[in-house]
């Protein structure tokens, strides 16, 4: 009884700890930034391999969820002779929820696992230690580009993955099962308000962006420097990039839409 | 302005920035002799709980290679961050030409650290960049210099380690050997007063090594360094050491000159510099009695 108490213990203070030290390494971030104004290259060179590198999952994704949703709708919709507001169905669910959402999931898989495994590695050999001795601050060379790449792209990767799951919607709704094109359209210009809909959305995402930027270069940073501490960093930033995301997704929701 | 009129301004504001600016800050105890560049003075450091120095002392000349050797896991790369600066000792003093490192503030280190060369064991290139830009790194990081200037100053160093001919090759693409040259040679590139050189014979056929240990020897006079070598290589670093310092359970066991080193009376170090397998680090892991050992197992089978 008494060791289990103390397991349990020791587990809280190293989840405590771990969070501190997470907290300290953000601040250390923030109090860089300047960084991205004195040197842009670094972070328009990290744009390039977080966000330009995943334009092909998630466009590939978005057509396939966005096909997917506009099937499911329209089954829905049929039933009570509602088809035509397939657009503002498939569209709401896109800005709202599914594209900050599933963008970020994804991003977390693609980006966020390379950018951990990449700075793990980098400690692993020792590359920011030597950064270090020839008096280069790796929080400023490494982390905050990468951090700051990462903070952008997923809002407008976000923003790519709704327009072209609403084109897959489109594919599917109007040109498969013969939806009025005039009404998917104008439904969807009737029903999405800008401020309501895509702002929050956009508030969502950029939410997202900074917590999985947040968990991939502190874990990286954080990991045990060997090939297994790598590897248990990487399953982590998926893992919790994860979890913080549909936990956030729940909060803002009740903020955003829910009256709460 | 004129292209030399350019060229002497940035090297004006060059030597600005790398000017020492740091005020010796010796903060008690006996002054640091003028002929010491590192003094680590009763140094105390734990991991998790555990000590790794317990009141360690050592000078290192200046211009001089001084050779820190002892058995694996007695905490010589430690002490080699904690002479950079990369680790805070728990108690006691490091002073590098006169100031003591763990007192610096972030930006008076970091200022340090361009008089300070290290060459990691692994050699810690950048894998992303070319032999050339790993060389180059340093100086764009901390130096504004014309692209002519700088590559006239990589290539000298390059040509310095013999991989001038390799400057447009991957990191991926050289032997451990040129790795470490190419490492040294970075190491090099900010005209360091000193180089610490961890562990820079480990796993290097005998003409690589040979290649390293005369590199050393070589940078070390003609540029005027001092070297604090760590490696439990004791025929390559005593070879070109003028001190050796054997460290182990915390503390510096003996010192000296290499030949003073083979006449010391010390069992630990003889064990130590001849290689035995057996003497006071003893073969055997602490075990119960060999012959009750085996009687016991025996029992346990016949019951």
């Amino acid at each position: 009884m008494l060791g289990s108490l103390a397991s349990l213990g020791r587990w809280a203070l190293g989840v405590f700890e771990r969070l501190g030290r997470g907290h300290l390494f953000l601040l250390n971030i923030l109090m860089s930034l300047h960084v991205v104004v004195t040197r842009p290259r670094l972070v328009i060179r990290e744009l390039y391999s977080v966000g330009v590198l995943s334009l092909l999952i998630i466009a590939v994704s978005g057509l396939f969820v966005g096909m997917v949703l506009g099937y499911q709708l329209y089954i829905t919709l049929v039933r009570f002779g509602a088809e035509e507001v397939l657009g503002s169905a498939v569209a709401l669910s896109l800005v709202r929820e599914l594209g900050p959402v599933v963008t970020a999931l994804l991003f977390a898989g693609r980006a966020g696992s390379a950018l951990s495994a990449e700075i793990g590695l980098m400690k692993t050999t020792e590359q920011l230690s030597g950064m270090e001795m020839m008096a280069v601050d790796p929080i400023k060379r490494v982390i905050v580009p990468r951090f700051v790449a990462a903070f952008i792209s997923l809002p407008l990767l976000a923003a790519i993955f709704s327009a072209v799951a609403i084109m897959g919607g489109y594919f599917i709704g109007v040109g498969l099962l013969g939806v009025d094109s005039g009404s998917f359209w104008s439904q969807m210009q009737a029903n999405v308000d800008f401020y309501e809909d895509v702002m929050n959305g956009i508030i969502k995402s950029l939410v997202f962006g900074f917590v999985a930027a947040w968990i991939a270069v502190f874990e990286g940073y954080d990991a045990v420097p060997t090939s297994e501490g790598v590897s248990r960093a990487t399953t982590r930033t998926v893992v919790h990039t994860a979890l913080a995301v549909l936990a956030l997704d729940f909060i803002l929701t009740g903020l955003m839409f829910g009256d709460i | 302005m004129t292209r030399a009129a350019r060229c002497a301004d940035a090297r004006t504001q060059n030597q600005k920035r790398r000017a020492p600016v740091i005020e010796p800050q010796v903060h008690n105890h006996a002054p640091v002799r003028q002929d010491t560049l590192v003094e680590i003075r009763d140094l105390h450091f734990s991991r998790r709980g555990r000590p790794i120095f317990r009141g360690l002392n050592a000078s290192i000349p200046r211009g001089s290679i001084t050779a820190l050797m002892g058995p694996s896991g007695t905490g010589k790369t430690t002490l080699l961050k904690l002479i950079g600066g990369q680790l805070r000792p728990d108690r006691g003093q490091i002073l590098v030409d006169g100031v003591d490192i763990h007192r610096l503030g972030r930006a008076d280190l970091y200022r340090m650290r361009r008089r300070m060369g290290m060459l990691f064991q692994t050699g810690a290139l950048l894998t992303d960049l070319s032999v050339f830009e790993n060389v180059a790194f340093p100086v764009r990081e901390n130096a504004v210099l014309p692209e002519g200037v700088l590559r006239t100053l990589v290539l000298m160093k390059l040509e310095a380690v013999g991989l001038r001919g390799a400057r447009d090759l991957m990191p991926s693409e050289l032997s451990g050997g040129m790795a470490r040259r190419v490492a040294l040679a970075r190491a090099i590139a900010l005209d360091p007063m000193m180089i610490m050189y961890d562990e820079p014979f480990t796993g290097l056929d005998p003409i690589t090594m040979g290649v390293i240990v005369a590199l050393i020897k070589r940078l070390n006079d003609t540029l005027g360094l001092t070297s604090i070598l760590v490696s439990h290589d004791v025929q390559e670093a005593a070879s070109i050491a003028d001190r050796l310092y054997l460290i182990s359970d915390g503390l510096v066991v003996d010192s000296g000159s290499p030949a003073d080193m083979e006449r010391t009376e010390s069992q630990w170090a003889q064990q130590f510099m001849k290689g035995l397998p057996d003497g006071p680090v003893p073969f055997h892991y602490p075990a119960p009695d060999y012959l009750s050992d085996l009687m016991g197992a025996a029992q346990k089978e016949g019951a």
